[in-house]
């Protein structure tokens, strides 16, 4: 089972607290109304599914409600962080350097 | 190759079973072929055999990153049927059953194709309605499906907990007779040699690492542990990893990656005559003909190429199991195991041309490929053959992303399926 840190917490509980919700930092059009088909496609549908780090959202579910932004290998399953919605994706060279 | 007889078998016992011959070579990979098949589990060894077969192209080359049939053919729960609600899913999968009723004796290969029946179970008011529809649909398709009311799945079932005391009591199931299993490793097994002996290469330990595009876009070959190999159609049937080779094409997917898991007990004596699938709390069993229970969990939340999953997924579908069938609440679990699928937003599987010319791609699958391997196949091969889309997979390709045109089995099963 995974082990993830909430960052409004401040604590590392089970996953069973938590629900995935998706791909991080997709944002929503601007004006909707401009969209071509391909940029609705691109918007809803495509996902960049890497083999290796993953930014994603999680939910605080079963503890704060919160939603939240993670940064995971999808090869190993492991956190290399987590940060507060809104927080822009964090650099992983100086992540890495850090520890 | 030698031909599988009665006879074959016969002359081999005679002579102390030391004459068998390889049943298909190792193939080291040529300069060229006129197709590339990324990835050897069933639907790709099936792609190259049907191209061989019936288009008659046998410059073909299938590559494979590990073993054959070691990814999700090897993985699954084994479960063959085509109860599907929508026209367009009905006839793709009950195209796939027609091609699974003569599989062994075209491929002269026993793959244990058992019409067993599998029976889905309703547990309430919604449940009933939902599989009735179903069973509606189906008819209409020409597709066989039928209602069982609780003591009919109890006779059909007998180990089935049809307490109306239960947590979710049973109110009846929808049974497809003509669904079943099929031994999984035979599948992959069967093409390989019918393939190779066509004269398809099967390149093993050999992962693809990019797809290499020409100047003018179309596809020259792909790059692998074992150098550049030159092709001008090239068909991506890699399951879980699609995205990633795709990327390297320079097309992205609509597909997220996700663990599934399966178990099996210890092996025991036949009890237990069907498939049972229950959506309203995740059970899904069936026995194989060695004697194990072979129990199907779902999907992770989170992305993932860990071919491995979570515990909590077992636990909670043992826990169903449990529910449904008192009797193994003692069963002995012997080991579990997780493989990587490929999921669309609709939950429909993805089959047809890509925006790159000469590129392929058949992909999507999420938890129910295996059923479709011969005509997922099949499909392949004509879509590659004749650069379109045959006119069942048609629905089925990337441009309905972009027109909206979605066969959403997603909502129809309300869970992975």
């Amino acid at each position: 089972m995974l082990l993830i840190h909430c960052p409004y917490c401040d604590d590392t509980l089970p996953e069973l607290e938590f629900a995935y919700a998706g791909e991080a930092h997709i944002a929503r059009p601007a004006d909707p109304s401009k969209l071509t088909d391909e940029e609705w496609r691109d918007f809803l549908f495509i996902r960049s599914n890497p083999r290796g780090l993953h930014a994603e959202r999680w939910r605080h579910i079963n503890g704060c409600g919160r939603f939240f932004n993670a940064l995971r290998d999808t090869v190993s399953d492991r956190f290399l962080t987590t940060y507060k919605a809104g927080q822009p994706r964090p650099d992983v060279t100086k992540l890495e350097a850090a520890e | 190759m030698t031909h599988f007889s009665a006879l074959s078998l016969l002359k081999n016992a005679l002579t102390g079973n030391k004459n068998w011959t390889e049943q298909w070579p190792d193939a080291q990979p040529k300069k060229e072929y006129d197709v590339i098949i990324v990835g050897a589990g069933g639907h790709g060894l099936g792609a190259a055999y049907y191209l061989a077969k019936e288009h008659g192209i046998t410059n073909v080359a299938v590559i494979e990153k590990g073993w054959l049939g070691g990814g999700n053919t090897g993985r699954n729960t084994t479960i063959i049927r085509s109860n599907y609600l929508y026209d367009e899913s009905a006839k793709l999968y009950d195209h796939a059953l027609d091609l699974w009723d003569n599989l062994s004796t075209e491929l002269n290969y026993n793959i244990m194709y058992s019409k067993r029946g599998v029976m889905m179970l309703a547990h309430n008011v919604h449940d009933v309605q939902s599989f009735q529809r179903h069973i509606h649909s189906n008819r209409l398709n020409g597709v066989d499906n039928r209602w069982l009311s609780t003591a009919e799945a109890k006779a059909f079932c007998p180990p089935l907990n049809d307490s109306p005391n239960a947590r979710y009591p049973v109110m009846g199931a929808a049974l497809q007779m003509r669904a079943g299993t099929a031994r999984h490793d035979a599948v992959a097994w069967g093409y390989a040699r019918a393939a190779a002996k066509r004269g398809v290469d099967i390149i093993q330990n050999c992962p693809v690492i990019s797809i290499r595009r020409g100047a003018d876009g179309s596809v020259e070959g792909v790059e692998t542990a074992k150098g550049f190999i030159r092709a001008k159609k090239v068909a991506v049937s890699a399951a879980g990893h699609t995205s990633v080779i795709m990327q390297s094409a320079g097309v992205r997917m609509p597909l997220e990656s996700f663990p599934l898991q399966a178990l099996v007990s210890e092996p025991i004596k036949p009890i237990f005559p069907c498939v049972v699938m229950s959506n309203t709390v995740h059970a899904y069993i069936s026995q194989s003909d060695k004697g194990e229970l072979v129990i199907g969990s779902g999907t992770d939340q989170y992305v993932s190429y860990s071919q491995r999953g979570g515990l909590p997924l077992i636990e909670h579908t043992v826990a169903a199991i449990c529910e449904v069938f008192p009797i193994f609440n003692r069963m002995r679990m012997l080991r579990k195991w997780g493989g990587i699928v490929d999921v669309t937003p609709d939950r429909s599987a993805i089959l047809g041309k890509t925006p790159v010319k000469g590129l392929y791609v058949n992909c999507g699958w999420g938890t129910g490929g295996f059923k479709a391997t011969p005509g997922a196949a099949h499909l392949l091969a004509w879509t590659v053959a004749n650069d379109e889309p045959h006119k069942l997979n048609a629905p089925f390709t990337l441009e309905r992303f972009t027109t909206g045109r979605l066969i959403d089995e997603a909502a129809a099963a309300a869970v992975a399926h």
